[in-house]
């Protein structure tokens, strides 16, 4: 399906696909720069250029850096992991959500909002406000250890099973969800609403370090799998006799996007469309060499959160749009917009 | 991610001690201290005791009285942005309980802005310890003590009332009606609490808060009196709502036509104006 019948000039090809890194690249630091300099206060890049009052450095090192940090971490991780789950399952509308981290995660949120009050004085002091998050991550991270249990026979995982039980899980994880907001009391209810839409509101140094170590060496290795990720794409028997060990690159694909995806989730709530459509956007331009899509992947969810973010704390300052909002009201049109192209160059 | 954050220690410590000593010492050197208050019963308060000029900001919960709605709005209380809050330099935040999300709440906390957090509970008590706490933060001690009077006395009007009622009626406080379903408010809730106040008896128990609830156990309740909020425009639920809903048409409450509906944000918000609300509820279910 991602595969072009056309013959392309590698050479060309790769040529290209530098550019299109540098030029990310470039777009990343050109919206580091725009998130840092701007926001509700009007506190702008020029203001803090000339030495920093003790409000601008509250600003800057309290509420601009985490954030933008973590939009770039949260940006990165979501949109590699949907470029490895589409390369993974050949399929193109596969996103992190398939391996049951969205599922598992959302269940584990749902789970601390509504039952944490029950857990033992101890317990919640310990864990404090960081007990959502650690929720959703250890539910997401759940959810995909089960699938694969239930897609592994004698060695071997099957995707289709995986794919179909992924779906089952699903169900079930809402189904458990439901009987949670049945319980909820209204301000639960509205925090349920909250986390759902995403946002990077409570960024904080704490949750960029506790992210760190699950993203940043997925994004840092996911191109070793390139090799394996674009055999795969031949199919699984053909990767098989060019020499790849395909059960090793299922597991280890897997678990990377269980990790970084899963941390992603739980420290940012449910933000869309960045793993499905930047994959996308990036074999328009450079085609689907996973070689050239992963490290681009990284750098255009990165540049695009952290634009979505500007959006998200500025239109509707001081109060904020949460972040899921914009990423859905700019990805579902823009994904579209993909579909008729490649309806134009001859079908999927 | 797991660690005990020392936000969430401030935040207990605040919530805790209420902290009025702080806010007094940051606003002795502020000739005209900015507020920002987050919560409706907190804004409230803050107008009745004659500091309502003294407001820049208030959160999307707080919509009495009408004049606050011209300060911009932080949004939802649970969900601030911290920069936001910055943007309108306030010298203090008021809040009610649970203001979020935590992080947020510790960079304000970080920059030096007091944040003071209200106790409040669904009672009379809860109502005088709000004014009082509400009065110390701004330094208004005077007018917190009078104010605080004035609103015992009407609680002790209502109570007054309610001690005299012989034959309590029970009462169904429904919230919304989606489909045909009926939300009413359990044990509690904010309804709960305004209906003892005014001497009546919740006609539903055995849940905690605003619950959907069976047609069975509409029936089975069998309230006198059916309770509603008047939000005007679309969301407002007439008699005819009411009647339509066959669980709710079967009541003795629907077949005698009594059904009250009261602003919402008075009925509920549990602020200085609760005396006026329960009186008038006790009013409107035993006349007088």
């Amino acid at each position: 399906m991602v595969m072009l019948a056309e013959t392309v000039d590698v050479q060309d090809r790769s040529l290209r696909a530098a550019r299109v890194t540098q030029g990310l690249a470039l777009a990343l630091v050109v919206a580091g720069l725009a998130s840092i300099g701007s926001g509700a206060t009007g506190v702008s890049l020029f203001d803090m250029l000339d030495g920093l009052t003790a409000r601008e450095a509250l600003i800057l090192w309290d509420i601009r850096l985490p954030r933008l940090a973590m939009g770039a971490l949260v940006g990165a991780a979501l949109a590699v992991s949907g470029a490895l789950m589409q390369g993974l399952f050949r399929n193109p509308l596969a996103d992190p959500g398939i391996v049951g981290v969205g599922a598992g995660a959302g269940l584990g949120a749902v789970l601390a909002i509504v039952l944490g009050g029950l857990l033992p004085a101890t317990l919640s002091a310990w864990i404090g406000p960081q007990l959502v998050p650690f929720a959703a991550f250890l539910g997401g991270w759940a959810a995909t250890l089960a699938l694969y249990r239930l897609a592994s026979r004698g060695g071997s995982v099957s995707v289709a099973t995986m794919l179909l039980a992924g779906i089952a899980l699903g169900a079930l994880a809402g189904a458990v969800t439901g009987v949670l907001v049945y319980m909820a009391d209204d301000r639960q209810l509205r925090d349920l609403t909250f986390w759902g839409m995403g946002s990077l509101a409570g960024a904080s140094w704490a949750k960029i370090t506790a992210s760190l170590p699950l993203i940043v060496p997925v994004l840092a290795l996911s191109p070793l799998l390139a090799r394996g990720l674009n055999a795969l794409a031949l199919g699984e028997a053909q990767a098989r006799h060019i020499g790849i060990d395909t059960e090793r690159l299922k597991r280890i694909t897997i678990l990377g996007v269980a990790a970084s995806a899963g941390a992603a989730v739980a420290i940012a709530g449910g933000i869309g469309f960045i793993g499905i459509v930047v994959p996308h956007l990036l074999r328009l331009a450079t085609g689907p060499n996973h070689r050239f899509l992963l490290p681009n992947a990284a750098l255009l969810g990165a540049s695009l959160l952290v634009l979505a973010d500007i959006f998200a704390r500025t239109l509707l300052a001081p109060a904020e749009l949460p972040i899921g909002i914009v990423t859905a009201l700019v990805g579902a049109p823009v994904f579209l917009w993909i579909l008729l192209q490649r309806r134009g160059i001859g079908g999927m | 991610m797991i660690r005990p954050s020392l936000a969430s220690l401030h935040l207990g410590l605040i919530a805790g001690l209420g902290v009025a000593a702080l806010a007094t010492f940051a606003l002795a050197d502020t000739p005209k201290p900015r507020i920002v208050s987050l919560g409706g019963s907190v804004t409230e308060t803050v107008v009745a005791l004659g500091a309502g000029d003294l407001l820049v900001g208030r959160d999307s919960t707080s919509n009495y009285p009408e004049s606050v709605l011209a300060l911009p709005d932080v949004g939802y209380i649970r969900a601030l942005s911290p920069e936001g809050v910055l943007s309108l330099t306030p010298d203090l935040i008021l809040s009610e309980e649970g203001a979020g999300p935590v992080e947020a709440v510790a960079v304000l906390q970080a920059g030096g802005i007091p944040f003071v957090t209200m106790p409040g509970s669904f009672s009379a008590q809860g109502v005088l310890d709000k004014i009082t706490s509400v009065a110390a933060a701004l330094n208004l001690e005077a007018e917190g003590a009078a104010l605080a009077d004035k609103t015992a006395a009407g609680f002790a009007k209502a109570a007054t009332r309610a001690d005299a009622v012989t034959a309590p009626q029970s009462v169904l406080f429904v919230i919304s009606l989606q489909g045909g379903r009926v939300m009413a408010g359990g044990e509690g809730s904010s309804a709960a609490g305004i209906i003892a106040l005014a001497g009546g008896v919740n006609a539903v128990s055995g849940f905690e808060g605003y619950k959907q609830i069976t047609d069975e156990a509409v029936i089975a309740a069998a309230p006198d009196v059916i309770l509603m909020m008047d939000r005007g425009g679309d969301l407002a639920l007439s008699a005819k709502d009411v009647q339509a809903t066959p669980a709710l048409a079967a009541t003795p409450a629907a077949k005698a036509g009594r059904i009250i509906r009261m602003d919402g944000m008075l009925l509920l918000g549990f602020g200085p104006r609760t005396p006026n609300a329960a009186l008038a509820l006790n009013a409107a279910l035993y006349g007088g």
